[in-house]
């Protein structure tokens, strides 16, 4: 009975080690211990799992040919819906989709679907044909806003169906979210994300770093003067939010997406680059997310003690599981139902602490959890020095502000419909910037369905 | 990469550059800034832009060298390649949004302490070619620290210098020549744009307090990506955070709490070293 194998446990850095390195935490299977795992699906004829992939991968097929060694196959199965299978093997929260559903966790463990995932994908980037791909192209341009995922996904999709695709990234390196958010222990950049970039340009596509559309150029510029067909904004969600508590704009306050975007984007961790850090020796960040778990590991990993802080428990914290878990592995506090009231400094401006509530939960909120409420005189004084405060993103403003028919909803984001179209003629959007921030895998399916709708609307013209 | 067309040494450590933009070029107004970054190892820096053709596509810079990034910049030569030349960023400031009627009836004052004298030379600048007067006063510790002043002569409607030695012009800070001008010689103004070292614009827009003279300052406050992303900029302006890089870079001077935003520019003064200390008590050229 194949299910009677236990999950394949996969190999990791020592917790202790890597709390103090930026290498990758999760070494990932060998071709061996995939093919074992792999023998573990059941092969169900109504498969959950792939109900349960945002882009429906065929997962039992491509499981199938990795237990019959034949990782090519598996890898064409996936390229039929995922493009971006080593980054979404490694990001993805699994446990809510795929391994969620797997018939085998209800009783024992899930088959490992993200693991199995990123060995393919990884398998795909080290033996793909490293040759420039020969694909006709038809003359229409294309523009994509944003290299991270939803951009990057539409991109490949037009260039296969014969597109000349220009990308436009704002910062100066390619991958959005990819590289200033999600940090290297976690997503190696040059090793995984710059080879799947690198994967685009073989199809053709072309990239205009330190493009700021809206700014540089407008998108009526690009579809007027530079003979832009369409174009797709995957813009993202990077704008931080700030919970508007007193003492705020304190030295020692910052946004995740700072500290990431230093540490990551900018490599303040390595001595070699010019970008400072602040680190302090106490840092608290506040929220459960994953960007919450990867400001809170990058804190430990330079050196600090590092504190989660969240207002509600931990069953509601929204992080994927396994951050969670090697979070707590690496000597991560977590203080869970706690909520920061009043940020406190010294007479220099510098943070000395956080003034907090504790919290318990009452009834659950519209998004179906129960929400906090202020426990009657519970307030407490939290020492740290440096304050990270990852409490969500919203969209740029400044694509609506800059075009013309551009319509967002109240949170900001770009209002689309379900294949990208927005209110504007020409213009699609997908990822983040239409949903607010979500997963990258949620983001690629939107690049891709909206890639099929830019094909369907240039031919209709 | 991005080409360094013209490189000229300004004043001691002070250096303009030119630089192959064409895109920026194109799309840039007075008041915006751009990001650059000098190579791979390199910090995004902000810096507000001094001019731009979009005719030959450059856009210059003038830079000081003071920091781990900037002096590293000023050992560029022409022909060079920088890593990046990211904008332009921010909003314009606000009178380009203005009519040509309203512009012709407006009086302006520019204050410029510094390295900030070349962010005003394009703003004067675009006034002047919209049939605008503006005054300007320069202010610098001595003559040898002026800048601009022969391009500044060109589009101001009067050019005044203050130098704290008195080498040069007026013998004194620009507040005080403020006061000279509406005190002793009777001039009036409808705005005052000030841009120089944050603790020059504090005491510019005190004084226009004074007069209550509205007063725009443009802030130059601590940024990575300058496209609202991290929230490093953050600066308070009547009591409600903004983010300088978006909603700014240039607000009423009257409602920005200084104080703040001088302390957050010392944020990362620690890491930076020395070398950002020894300028900020080298700055006091109001």
């Amino acid at each position: 009975m194949a299910n009677k194998i236990p999950r394949v446990s996969v190999r990791e850095q020592e917790p202790a080690v890597r709390a103090t390195n930026f290498e990758e935490v999760c070494y990932g299977y060998n071709a061996e211990e995939a093919q074992l795992e792999a023998t573990r699906c059941l092969n169900c004829k109504n498969p959950r799992c792939v109900a349960a992939c945002p882009v429906n991968i065929n997962i039992p097929a491509f499981i199938h040919k990795v237990a019959e060694g034949d990782f090519a196959s598996a890898s064409a199965i996936i390229a039929e819906d995922s493009s971006l299978p080593s980054i979404c093997g490694r990001v993805c929260p699994q446990e809510t989709q795929c391994e969620g559903s797997c018939i085998l966790g209800i009783k024992g463990e899930a088959v490992a679907i993200g693991k199995l995932e990123r060995f393919v994908g990884d398998w795909g980037l080290d033996n793909a044909s490293k040759e420039q791909v020969e694909i006709k192209t038809n003359g229409k341009k294309v523009a994509v806003i944003g290299s991270g995922p939803s951009g990057l996904a539409c991109a490949i999709d037009l260039a296969k169906l014969g597109y000349e695709v220009t990308v436009f990234e704002a910062l100066h390196k390619l991958g959005g979210v990819l590289v200033y958010g999600i940090p290297e222990f976690r997503l190696p950049k040059e090793k995984i994300v710059a080879r799947e970039i690198d994967d685009l340009r073989r199809l053709g596509v072309k990239f205009e770093t330190d493009v700021i559309v809206g700014r540089t150029i407008t998108i009526d510029a690009l579809l007027d003067e530079e003979g832009f067909s369409a174009v797709f904004i995957g813009s993202g969600a990077g704008l931080p939010r700030f919970m508007g508590i007193e003492g705020e704009n304190l030295n020692g306050v910052v946004s995740a997406n700072e500290f990431l975007t230093r540490a990551n984007l900018m490599r303040a961790y390595d001595d070699e680059y010019d970008t400072p850090i602040y680190v302090g020796k106490r840092v608290a960040v506040v929220g459960g997310g994953n960007v919450a778990m990867d400001a809170v590991r990058t804190a430990k990993r330079l050196g600090a003690d590092a504190t989660i802080i969240y207002r509600r428990s931990e069953a509601e914290l929204p992080a994927r599981r396994e951050e969670v878990h090697h979070a707590k592995e690496e000597g991560i506090e977590f203080k869970m139902l706690t909520n920061p009231t009043r940020v406190l400094g010294d007479d220099k401006g510098w943070v000395t602490g956080l003034s907090c509530v504790e919290m318990e939960l009452g009834e659950p909120d519209e998004s179906g959890r129960r929400s906090p409420v202020v426990k009657e005189g519970s307030d407490f004084t939290l020492d740290c020095d440096v304050v990270i405060m990852a409490l969500g993103t919203s969209p740029n403003p400044l694509l609506k502000s800059t075009t013309a028919g551009l319509e967002t909803n109240r949170r900001g984001c770009i209002v689309a419909d379900e294949n990208g179209a927005t209110t504007r003629e020409g213009v699609f959007a997908g990822g983040d910037a239409v949903t607010g921030a979500a997963t990258v895998i949620l983001a690629m399916g939107a690049g891709r369905k909206a890639a099929k709708a830019i094909d369907e609307y240039i031919k209709s013209k | 990469m991005f080409r360094i067309v013209e490189k000229r040494t300004l004043a001691d450590n002070i250096y303009l550059l030119r630089i192959e933009a064409p895109r920026v070029a194109h799309s840039a107004l007075p008041g915006q800034f751009v990001i650059v970054r000098v190579d791979e190892q390199g910090e995004r820096v902000p810096l507000t832009i001094a001019d731009y053709d979009k005719e030959d596509g450059t856009v210059t810079i003038v830079i000081q060298a003071i920091g781990v990034s900037t002096r590293k910049l000023c050992t560029f030569g022409e022909g060079d390649y920088i890593a990046d030349f990211a904008g332009p960023l921010g909003n314009p400031s606000e009178f380009v949004h203005l009519s040509e009627e309203e512009l012709k009836s407006r009086r302006y004052l520019f204050v410029a302490g510094g390295v900030g004298t070349a962010p005003v030379y394009p703003q004067v600048k675009w006034l002047y070619e919209h049939g605008c007067k503006a005054d300007v006063i320069i202010g610098a510790k001595s003559a040898s620290m002026l800048i601009y002043t022969e391009e500044m002569a060109k589009v101001a409607d009067n050019l005044y210098i203050a130098t704290d030695d008195g080498s040069c012009g007026f013998k004194g800070m620009v507040t005080a020549k403020i006061k000279d001008l509406i005190d002793n010689e009777a001039k009036s103004y409808d705005e005052c744009v000030a841009i120089g070292p944050m603790i020059m614009m504090k005491f510019v827009t005190l004084t226009t307090k004074e007069y209550a003279l509205p007063t725009t300052v443009s802030l130059n406050a601590l940024m990575v990506d300058g496209t609202g992303m991290c929230g490093a900029c953050r600066v308070s302006v009547g009591g409600k955070t903004y983010f300088t890089c978006v909603d700014g870079p240039e607000f009423d001077g009257h409602q920005v709490d200084f104080d703040e935003a001088m302390r957050r520019q010392a944020m990362y003064r620690k890491q930076e070293g020395e070398a950002t200390d020894k300028h900020n008590h080298k700055c006091n050229c109001f």
